[in-house]
């Protein structure tokens, strides 16, 4: 089965093209199946390779495939190459799983809008692109993936691109994320100059020997390449793209800007561990960046109206605790969140989906409320999401945050203070998500009469959907328990074999093992639960028991409330900093290099030809016998001068 | 025996007038006849100096010149004719419509 594992995004490339390229010409009902179907199969075949997988001893799993030579050229061969490991493993089974998930509820979502077959086309773009990036076995062609998945972003970010605002948020989605490219694009030179390899294998292979480990080198590569991952996963200090790209359809920003795509950067990280574990300091930038993003992100997403925003909001967030995890070294953490993120992430965007839909297109929550009796099946779901992503026990979310949480302070490369800020976001993760839940589907119902009335649950192939992926978020972190609830870690040992020589594994294996420490665990996953339930319990008191008392909150830290309603005014920051001055160099370099410079010595010259030419034509003035008078003149001339010689 | 340089000076005055000829007339007709005046003019001086050198090239571009301007007579005096044709006249200051 191995041998078929250019057939995982074949199959969506097949989508794409058949969907493509008869544009227009297919029934509706025949897209749907095409654009479904190859992600089904797709599906199943990573599955079946999956198990493959598993089947090998845990030192040998690694299948490799190469298709053709992509470029020969001098010593730069690249080729078209799949890798299968335990990392890329979980990636396709995520990709695929959840691309599938959404498949299915896009036909519902999309079942109104003439469009639809652009919309599917682009999906299976995206879908191939994201299974080209996991499962390429060097930095190009996996950069090929990584600018796929971007194109589509930017396509369907833009998808109703009469809107300007979806447009433009498309734009700048691709602009900042152009930004990113061009750190990882430098790290990849560097890399190659050094190493003269770009295939993962080589250069995890030969990284120790090439580089010296914290020197200043490897630092710069690694800090080059996590530019790109700030751009793709939305960190800062390029996040601000993301929460515009909620322009897009909803399972769009379910799939592409929550579940698959985002999650790129991490993914990159955790593929080149090898590399960031030769430099400490550079690990030190990605946990610092990824810890302050998630506070930051969460803040934001306290004070915002817009149930997208809020999710945005939350998903920057929680890719700050992916990036968290891997700064501390804990790869496997990260991708375990990854995972569970993907599952629970994608079940509250398609929920929110469904209320939009419910809603006759409205998405503001204060025009919202006593929703829960009208769609219960989306409150249900959306519920089980929100307990996931806030970490209560016994939900995927708490197994992979907790774990995130407890390496970030048991790690050698972890902190305390890292701990305290994972610790606070945590709270204010379970507030925000239950602000949300308590505003949208609780208390009095808000909206006009006439969209009161529209109010239904979403049609099958929407309700059925969310409840899978309501199932993966509570099971789904079971393969990842903690060490202490006395089972093996099963996602850890699972990614060990593509983690950097389990150089962190004996520190906190050691902390596990030693009695006080096993307590300390106990102690701070004790702490965070207290810390999530007092956060849900005052976000039931502000949003649904109480609410003047949320009013006279916002009244007494008005000044606040605006700075985090207002984003910490940082697009207003970009704006004055970045983007005013590059219009303005723009500008100065239009209006006056080009207009004047340029264009004025080009037109310049034309103008003197012109006026010389004016004045000598009149030479010629058609008279025969003039002419013959100069021809005559000139002869002698002539004559005269070779005469005289 | 004549000198040479007799033969030169008629050639000269020859072509001369043909010059003249052919800046300040006006009619083609005469001009062409002054056009053929220097060719012979050129002629006479290519046979003199011949004689005198005692070489045969000088004959041998003369058959050559004479050729040409048999030529070139046919092909001027088509022109003339179709100019004529056109404007009724041949005087070639009413054909200056070859400017700017």
């Amino acid at each position: 089965m191995s041998d078929y594992l250019y057939l995982i995004p074949l199959f969506p490339l097949i989508g794409f093209l058949l969907n493509g390229l008869l544009l227009g010409r297919l029934p509706r009902v025949v897209v749907n199946i095409i654009a479904c179907l190859s992600v089904a199969a797709a599906f199943i075949i990573s599955v079946l390779v999956f198990f493959e997988l598993k089947a090998l001893p845990p030192d040998v799993r690694v299948i490799e495939q190469t298709l053709f030579t992509w470029i020969p050229s001098g010593i730069l061969q690249v080729n078209f190459g799949l890798l299968l490991d335990p990392l890329s493993a979980i990636m396709i089974l995520v990709v695929t799983g959840v691309g599938l998930i959404i498949h299915i509820y896009s036909i519902g979502y999309i079942a109104h809008d003439p469009c639809f077959g652009r919309f599917f086309t682009y999906m299976n773009l995206f879908m191939f692109s994201m299974l080209t990036l996991v499962l390429a076995d060097n930095f190009l062609f996996m950069f090929v993936g990584w600018e796929g998945v971007g194109l589509c972003s930017y396509l369907l970010i833009g998808f109703w691109y009469h809107k300007k605002s979806a447009s433009d948020a498309g734009k700048k989605a691709f602009i900042v994320n152009r930004i990113g490219d061009f750190g990882f694009l430098i790290g990849m030179f560097i890399i190659f100059w050094e190493v003269g390899s770009l295939e993962f294998r080589v250069v995890m292979e030969q990284a120790p020997v090439v580089f010296i480990a914290g020197g200043s080198l490897i630092t710069t590569i690694c800090l080059l390449l996590f530019v790109g991952a700030t751009g793709k996963s939305a960190q800062i200090p390029l996040y601000v793209w993301l929460p515009d790209a909620m322009e897009g359809p909803t399972p769009v920003s379910a799939l592409i800007h929550a579940a698959t795509m985002v999650t790129a950067g991490v993914y990159m990280i955790a593929r080149t561990n090898v590399l960031y574990m030769l430099a400490p300091d550079a690990l030190m930038v990605v946990a610092i960046v990824g810890a302050v993003t998630a506070f930051f992100a969460a803040t934001i997403a306290l004070t915002q109206n817009d149930i997208k925003r809020v999710l945005a909001y939350s998903t920057v967030s929680q890719l700050g605790y992916m990036f968290l995890a891997c700064g501390v070294a804990s790869f496997s953490a990260g991708i375990f969140h990854l995972m569970t993120h993907s599952f629970f992430k994608a079940l509250l965007f398609l929920g929110a989906g469904s209320v939009i839909h419910a809603m006759s297109d409205e998405q503001d929550m204060r025009r919202m409320g006593g929703l829960g009796k009208h769609i219960k099946i989306t409150y249900i779901t959306m519920l089980v999401a929100a307990l996931t992503i806030s970490g209560i026990p016994g939900f995927s979310g708490f197994f992979s945050k907790d774990e995130i949480l407890w390496k970030s302070f048991s790690s050698q490369h972890g902190h305390p203070i890292f701990w305290v800020v994972g610790f606070v976001t945590a709270g204010l993760t379970a507030f925000y998500m239950f602000r949300l839940i308590y505003m949208t589907f609780h208390g009095k119902e808000r909206m006009d009469e006439e969209t009161r009335q529209h109010i239904h649950e979403s049609s099958k192939s929407m309700t059925i959907p969310l409840m899978v992926l309501a199932v993966l978020s509570v099971v789904g972190g079971w393969i990842g328990m903690p060490h202490i609830f006395g089972v093996s870690n099963f996602f850890e040992h699972w990614l060990e074999p593509v983690m950097a020589g389990g150089s962190y594994e004996p520190v906190s294996h050691a902390l596990a093992a030693g009695g006080g420490d096993v307590g300390m665990e106990w102690g701070l996953m004790a702490a965070s639960v207290a810390l999530v339930l007092v956060s849900i319990y005052f976000a039931r008191t502000f949003y649904k028991t109480k609410p003047q008392l949320a009013t006279a909150w916002r009244k007494k830290m008005s000044g606040l409330h605006q700075v985090l309603l207002n984003k910490y005014y940082v697009d207003e920051f970009y704006g004055a900093v970045i983007v005013r001055p590059l219009i303005v160099f723009s500008l100065f370099l239009w209006k006056v290099v080009d207009v004047i410079l340029i264009d004025g010595f080009v037109n310049g010259s034309a103008l003197v030809y012109e006026g010389v030419s004016e004045s000598l034509r009149r030479v010629q003035t058609g008279r025969l016998r003039s002419y013959a008078t100069l021809f005559v003149f000139g002869v002698v001339i002539l004559v005269a001068y070779f005469v005289m010689d | 025996m004549v000198p040479v340089s007799a033969y030169l000076i008629v050639a000269i005055v020859l072509f001369g007038i043909g010059t003249v000829g052919v800046l300040i007339s006006r009619n083609m007709i005469v001009m062409f006849m002054c056009i053929e005046l220097m060719l012979n003019a050129a002629n006479l001086a290519l046979i003199a100096f011949s004689r005198s050198l005692e070489v045969m090239d000088g004959h041998a571009f003369v058959f050559l010149v004479l050729t040409v301007a048999a030529a070139e007579a046919a092909v001027g005096l088509a022109i003339v004719l179709a100019i004529y044709r056109n404007r009724e006249t041949i005087n070639i200051d009413r054909f200056s419509i070859l400017k700017w």
